[in-house]
């Protein structure tokens, strides 16, 4: 086993899916010389040559577009937004376009592309660096968008977002790109679409997914002080769902509490916690609660431990969970 | 690019007139760089039958058949030259207005019509014609173009992508991203603005206060050529050069046909809202077809046999038309959630099993 981190898993995937597939290539801002503002392709240039690694013009919609047209014809474009912030420019190629060309197309044409995005706050970055977009994507049908929280899943999602038939947002959780795991690559984790509990429990289950994985294990560590028991299931996959892996799971905690930073309202923990409700509603001993990031734009630098869900304010969820009419 | 002298940046720049071979009268400017006989003989062709199409399926608006026809009469002439002057596995990527070129591409003119029948889909394959399905979001098929033709040129293909766009969507931000993506890779584009003078109800000189808009692809360090749309020849040889240069590892062109619009922006618009009828009868005055057909006349390529074999075959095209939009069936209903992704997540079949037992619910369930 070798210590890993995940920017380096997210590079060894990339890598990796350059060395076996000579369709796969790898394009954005920064990516080429200088292996991206975050060093995530770093290497990739030299190794694979600027053909199929490369810098192109400043300019997001361009990026996502030509995109389309490569994987049109035959290519597969891994493209890196810089930041997630700064994917907004492409967002009409995305939406009238990424996600829509199978069915504008009645499926002739289908678009085998990544567009990366270092996502999420907690690492001091100042305005338009640290937003959570996933609502936007995972609100338009055509797109398959995959969160990993781990090292292994940073690295087997993304080899498995290259090969997947669909277009995907793949959504890097910034602040864990130095986060390190035991971890041989490559690894084979669960596919696209599968949820995994991370840690099993009886007495409640906490969803997450992306940076707020580890502040639901954290929590479910803390709460055993409590004398609770939690279940942890980390939903890696927002779209497609799993949703069977959720329900289980909560039908047979009958308490559930779903974290995540983005802001709450109309937002994918919204989401979770409606369809917990709908379908666990006969097992539940209490209403599914939301932590989540405020309404807010996100904060500065020095006030974004207020918004992010942590420890506590999931504890505080949990003891919200009626457990006196238990 | 330091290096790059003004001498070839004046180069860039196009030509004060639009290139013009045949004058609206049908008189030739010159001769020299004018298309042959059998090439023309296939323009005016296309013309008459992309003519009798547009016709056709105004028609079928009013008849209630189709949701909306943005026509493009008046522009025949850039939209079959801009097509015959590529190979046919050149990509195109049309725009709403452009049915008339994926006509003369071939495309079955049922399929052509699918969407504005009030379809979900574009109708026709993509990958049997070299189309892309015809575009609405103004300007967005224009970065496609470039990475197809990257794509092309990474397997090592000759292919050449060329993208329509209207005077209008060159104010988009992705008109000037895709220009400027293909210019630095330096791909085998050819964008092909047809300025129509309007964009709905906008002029022009409201979009930009360049001396043209072929003036902007210096901007991008390519050559931009403006070229008189309403003249099959000057068209058909404007983007011949441009398709070869591409071939040839020349980079993009940026073209400008300069042209009109003699219908409304679709039949839901009125166009007497804003611009005066002796516009319009000035450009009537223009017609692509009457000109070529002049010329060809004049000049002994064209006699009264072909001219009515020809004017048979559209008749047959309009009929052939009519008869099979009108007996088209729609897909059903639960295809609506088919191709959303390679494979239905359990959501869509839910859903699509919840459409399936509505629609056949037994009356007053
Ligand atoms: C991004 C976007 N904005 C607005 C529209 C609505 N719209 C459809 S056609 C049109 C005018 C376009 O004019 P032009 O580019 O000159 O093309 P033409 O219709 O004249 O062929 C507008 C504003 C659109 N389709 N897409
Ligand atoms: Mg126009």
């Amino acid at each position: 086993m070798a210590t890993t981190s995940m920017a380096q898993a997210i590079n060894q995937a990339l890598a990796d899916a350059l060395a076996e597939d000579e369709r796969v290539l790898v394009f954005g801002e920064d990516v080429g010389t200088l292996g991206g503002v975050f060093r995530i392709t770093d290497g990739l240039a030299a190794k694979y040559g600027e053909r199929r690694c490369f810098d192109t013009p400043l300019a997001e919609s361009g990026i996502v577009g030509m995109a389309v047209g490569m994987a049109m014809h035959g290519l597969r474009p891994v493209v890196e937004m810089q930041f997630d912030a700064f994917a907004y420019p492409a967002f009409e190629q995305i939406v009238s376009h990424v996600a829509k060309m199978r069915n504008r197309t009645r499926g002739r044409v289908s678009l085998p592309m990544v567009i990366r995005a270092p996502y999420g706050g907690g690492i001091g970055g100042v305005e338009h660096h640290s937003d959570s977009s996933e609502a936007y994507y995972a609100h338009t049908p055509g797109l398959t968008v995959v969160a990993p929280a781990t090292v292994a899943d940073a690295y087997s999602l993304l080899r498995a977002a290259v090969a997947w038939p669909d277009p995907v947002i793949f959504l890097e959780p910034k602040r864990l790109y130095w986060s390190k795991e035991e971890v041989t690559l490559p690894v084979h984790a669960e596919p696209i679409g599968r949820a995994v509990v991370r840690r099993g429990g009886t007495d409640a289950t906490l969803v997450a997914y992306g940076p707020s994985v580890r502040v639901a294990l954290a929590a479910a560590e803390a709460a055993r002080e409590e004398g609770w028991d939690l279940e942890v299931v980390d939903v890696r996959s927002i779209v497609p769902l799993d949703e069977e892996t959720l329900v289980a799971s909560v039908r047979r905690t009958g308490r559930a509490v779903v974290v995540a930073e983005a802001p709450g309202f109309a937002s994918v923990a919204s989401e979770l916690t409606a369809l917990l409700a709908e379908r666990c509603f006969h097992a539940l001993a209490a209403p599914v609660l939301r932590v989540t990031g405020f309404d807010i734009p996100y904060p500065s630098p020095k006030l974004e431990h207020h918004h992010l869900p942590d420890v506590e304010r999931v504890l505080d969820a949990v003891a919200a969970l009626q457990w006196e009419d238990a | 690019m330091a290096t790059r002298s003004k001498a070839a940046g004046a180069r860039l720049l196009p030509s004060a007139e639009p290139v013009r071979f045949i004058e609206a009268d049908g008189t030739p400017v010159a001769r020299r760089g004018l298309p042959g006989g059998p090439e023309l003989r296939a323009a005016y062709r296309a013309l008459v039958l992309g003519r009798r199409f547009e016709q056709q399926a105004t028609a079928l608006v009013k008849q209630g058949q189709l949701a909306v026809y943005p026509s493009a009469h008046g522009q025949e002439a850039a939209e079959v030259g801009a097509v015959l002057a590529l190979r046919s596995t050149d990509w195109i990527f049309p725009t709403y207005r452009d049915s008339v070129a994926l006509l003369t591409r071939g495309v079955d003119p049922v399929e052509i019509l699918t969407l504005l029948r009030g379809e979900w889909h574009c109708g026709y394959d993509p990958y049997t014609h070299h189309a892309a399905p015809q575009c609405t979001p103004l300007a967005t098929q224009a970065p496609h173009a470039v990475g197809l033709a990257f794509a092309a040129q990474a397997r090592g293909e000759e292919t050449v992508a060329l993208a329509f766009v209207g005077d209008g969507a060159t104010s988009e931000g992705d008109f000037h991203e895709a220009l400027n993506f293909a210019a630095v890779f330096h791909l085998p584009v050819v964008f092909f603005v047809q300025n129509n003078q309007y964009a709905i109800s906008v002029p022009v000189r409201r979009q930009t206060a360049a001396p043209s808009l072929a003036h902007k692809a210096i901007g991008y360090g390519m050559p931009g050529v403006l070229v008189d749309g309403n003249d099959a020849a000057a068209v058909l040889s404007v983007v011949g050069a441009a398709a070869r240069r591409a071939r040839e590892g020349e980079g993009p062109t940026l073209v400008e046909a300069v042209t009109y619009r003699i219908d409304a922006h679709t039949n839901a618009d009125d166009a007497t809202r804003y611009r005066p009828d002796e516009e319009v009868t000035g450009w009537l005055a223009r017609d692509p077809l009457a000109r070529l057909t002049a010329y060809l006349t004049n000049s002994g390529q064209l006699n009264v046999d072909v001219e009515a074999a020809v004017a048979a075959e559209a008749e047959e095209l309009a009929a052939d038309l009519r008869t099979r939009l009108v007996a088209e069936v729609p897909p059903p209903p639960r295809e609506l959630f088919a191709h959303v992704y390679h494979r239905p997540t359990q959501r869509l079949r839910d859903q699509a099993e919840l459409l399936r037992a509505e629609s056949t619910a037994p009356e007053g369930s």
